[in-house]
């Protein structure tokens, strides 16, 4: 659990709050799990800040990127940055694509200068969602209700790549109704890993059963995680297999209310 | 040894199809990871310990050439003898000429990942020597006619059964699971060699400059044993093992031993400064010590790479990998395996030889999490995968289909309405191939992917549902 430090110094009391935030539709939610990107939009509507959508946003070139294919990337990595320019602040509801701004656009440019500073510029406005709800806003409770008992994943990409460990246990914390439970090996890669998945099927497969195998083990109803990739892998794992468990992302847990249905 | 890195899709996915592997595998990473955990626990600054240990190698590797000339000098003047060696062909060619020169005819043998390297057990069974692995789980492998699959523990894929399987064929005696039983029954064996042996052949963790000392860290004395009692005593290390100072060594073997087997210090200890001096009883009569180069400084230079030298040989990077553990160490085809192993292999064969390996990994940087000397794993595999895509050197031809769909998104890109024609040209014929919420057909990859997960449908997306949802969001707003 958080120390009571954590919190306050993640109060920013002595910043200006946000006013105005641009959603980031990572391609996976865009297209296969846009309820989502919609939880996404309501929980922070709901956290009070205006939310837009730059539409001319098609990806941020992390697959080109971890394929080792830099110059495709950066030239989508540029029209990625033109489109969030003027952008006050940019949130994912992705680890892992947050992740490629933040940490891999620096890696794309750095022999370009200009490239590299407005990589730093996006890098330090751009989010993970429950990131930015915790550090940036200062919320831990929404209000949200989830009938249930879950377990929470940590993605690698969130986890390792952007410290993000207690931000999303944190807000789960608040959630009305929802009971948490232990994961074995949480800290474990689901076998996931994009391109991964589909070049070394059968290791994939090993990995992803034995996280099932802990999901279910563990007695939850729910698997939460804040990464869809993770998602898609656990939570069709688990449904071919004909486990009752059900996969969802954090944003729909917490833009869930009590009596309200939007879905 | 042989290169087989081309091989790692078969033998990962068969390994990891091996039941009693994967049992194994999964148990010693498992006690491995609660002992490292163990020892790193009773550090006062655990994180300030790896950024010293980062900082030690970083500082000795930028000064590799002068150390390297001050521990040559110093071991001289210890009465031993330093060769240089530029590969691995060199290597075995140096050793066997020692062999001759001291009429050897047993060797009894340390555990060492750079003999591997050279592939000597081989040579010297060839050129009709008798040589004796007496680390417990390299005498098991080489019983097996096996390499090592893990760092530190070579026979870390077999289980006690396999092993009482091998002892009973191979050195004849009754079947015995016991693991100490097991263990005498080595022992007996090897004690005789030992005590026969003309040669002890070892690697080695560090080499102190200043000094010119040779540190071995073991526990099992049969080290102790290789480099004391027989007549020569030739060690074989790396060129990037050169430390500068005690107070360099210091740093490290605070963080070695810890990582590897969760202890503050091995159970032996060996400092070796050149052979038996004048009126000293034990000892060898002569000592030599082999610099082997064999791609490393090749890389020296290369910014990225470089950090890869910075590996104190721990296995901690193995123990929590989870692709490690469903591919075994075999799969990864060359000396080292693991993340460690996807590093080295790459960087010390030739340039492209090891590509399976570079994207055998789900960037899940537990490696890097664990690293005593904070090598930075995902980095350095990422920059791989850049080389092996877009390198002249390690690239060669990459086939159409690799290169075509990453230049045609990356076009889309540039272009929402075409990249939202895209989608809806693939929804299409999403509506084409699936009934009932089914796919029909799907081409191969993706057809694989589904065998063991439902394979999730293209929805609506999100951009058309904005107009909408924007409205709510908004109309709520108001509302509070």
């Amino acid at each position: 659990m958080l120390s009571g430090g954590f919190q306050e110094r993640n109060l920013m009391t002595d910043r200006k709050k946000p006013k105005r935030v641009s959603l980031f539709i990572p391609c996976l939610v865009e297209h296969f799990l846009p309820h989502v990107g919609e939880a996404t939009a309501r929980v922070l509507a709901r956290a009070g800040v205006e939310v837009d959508y730059p539409e001319a946003q098609t990806c941020c070139g992390q697959m080109a990127f971890k394929a080792g294919h830099h110059r495709d990337a950066r030239r989508t990595a540029r029209h990625f940055m033109e489109v969030f320019e003027a952008s006050d602040f940019v949130v994912a509801p992705s680890g892992s694509c947050v992740g490629m701004v933040r940490k891999q656009y620096p890696v794309l440019f750095r022999e370009d200068a200009m490239g590299l500073d407005r990589a730093a510029v996006l890098g330090r406005k751009t989010y993970e969602l429950t990131e930015f709800l915790v550090k940036v806003l200062g919320i831990i409770d929404l209000g949200a209700t989830w009938p249930g008992r879950a377990v929470y994943h940590d993605s690698c990409q969130l986890s390792r790549g952007l410290g993000v460990r207690e931000e999303p246990r944190v807000l789960l914390s608040g959630v009305h109704r929802l009971e948490m439970m232990e994961l074995e090996r949480a800290e474990t890669c689901c076998g996931f890993g994009g391109a991964f998945s589909l070049e070394f099927p059968v290791i994939s497969e090993k990995m992803v059963e034995d996280k099932a195998a802990a999901v279910v083990k563990s007695g939850a109803q729910f698997l939460i995680s804040a990464e869809p990739g993770c998602l898609m892998n656990i939570g069709g794992y688990l449904e071919k297999q004909g486990e009752k468990v059900k996969a969802v992302h954090i944003a729909e847990v917490l833009a869930n209310r009590a009596g309200e249905s939007w879905k | 040894m042989e290169v087989k890195t081309e091989q790692f899709k078969e033998m990962a996915a068969k390994a990891a199809c091996n039941e009693t592997l994967n049992r194994t595998l999964r148990h010693a990473g498992e006690s491995f990871r609660a002992l490292r955990e163990k020892g790193f626990s009773q550090l006062e600054d655990p994180e300030g310990s790896r950024r010293r240990g980062h900082e030690v190698k970083d500082r000795c590797l930028s000064r590799l050439p002068e150390l390297l000339r001050l521990l040559e000098e110093n071991v001289i003047e210890a009465g031993g003898v330093v060769h240089w060696a530029r590969d691995a062909s060199e290597a075995r060619r140096i050793i066997m000429d020692l062999v001759k020169q001291y009429g050897v005819r047993t060797i009894v043998k340390g555990k060492s990942m750079m003999t591997e390297e050279i592939a000597l057990n081989k040579e010297l069974t060839r050129k009709g020597i008798e040589v004796w692995e007496t680390d417990l789980g390299e005498f098991i492998v080489q019983l097996a006619g096996e390499s090592p699959s893990h760092i530190i523990a070579p026979a870390i894929h077999m289980n006690r059964e396999e092993v009482a399987c091998l002892f009973e064929k191979k050195l004849g005696v009754d079947y015995t699971e016991d693991p100490e039983a097991l263990t005498m029954i080595a022992r007996r064996v090897l004690r005789e060699k030992f005590l026969g042996a003309d040669m002890g052949i070892t690697g080695g963790n560090m080499a102190v400059a200043e000094t010119g000392t040779l540190a071995l860290f073991e526990n099992e004395g049969n080290i102790r044993f290789a480099t004391s009692l027989p007549r020569v005593h030739v060690a074989l290390i790396g060129l990037e093992k050169v430390v500068g100072t005690w107070d360099d060594f210091g740093a490290l073997l605070n963080l070695l031993p810890r990582s590897a087997a969760g202890q503050k210090m091995p159970t032996y200890l060996s400092l070796i400064t050149g052979p038996k001096k004048a009126g000293e009883e034990d000892g060898p009569e002569a000592f030599h010590l082999i610099l082997l180069d064999n791609g490393r400084s090749r890389i020296l230079g290369d910014t990225v790479l470089r950090e890869s030298l910075f590996c104190l040989r721990c296995g901690a990077c193995l123990n929590v990998c989870p692709v490690y553990e469903r591919a075994g160490g075999h799969s990864y085809g060359w000396v080292y395996s693991g993340p460690i192993g996807m590093l080295l292999n790459s960087a010390l064969l030739p340039p492209g030889k090891a590509r399976d390996l570079a994207f055998a990994s789900t960037l899940c940087g537990a490696c890097a999490e664990v690293c005593p000397v904070l090598i930075d794993h995902p980095k350095i595999i990422l920059d791989i995968r850049r080389r092996l895509s877009e390198d002249p050197l390690w690239k060669g031809r990459l086939a159409l289909e690799e290169v075509l769909p990453m230049k045609v998104y990356a076009w889309l890109s540039l272009h929402p309405g075409l990249f939202r024609s895209a989608a809806l040209l693939a929804r299409t014929f999403q509506t084409l191939m699936t009934s009932s919420g089914r796919w029909k057909w799907l081409p191969g990859t993706l057809a694989r992917w589904g065998e063991k997960r439902r394979i999730p449908l293209l929805k609506k997306p999100f951009r058309t549902r904005w107009p909408g949802l924007e409205k709510a969001i908004r109309g709520g707003r108001k509302k509070h």
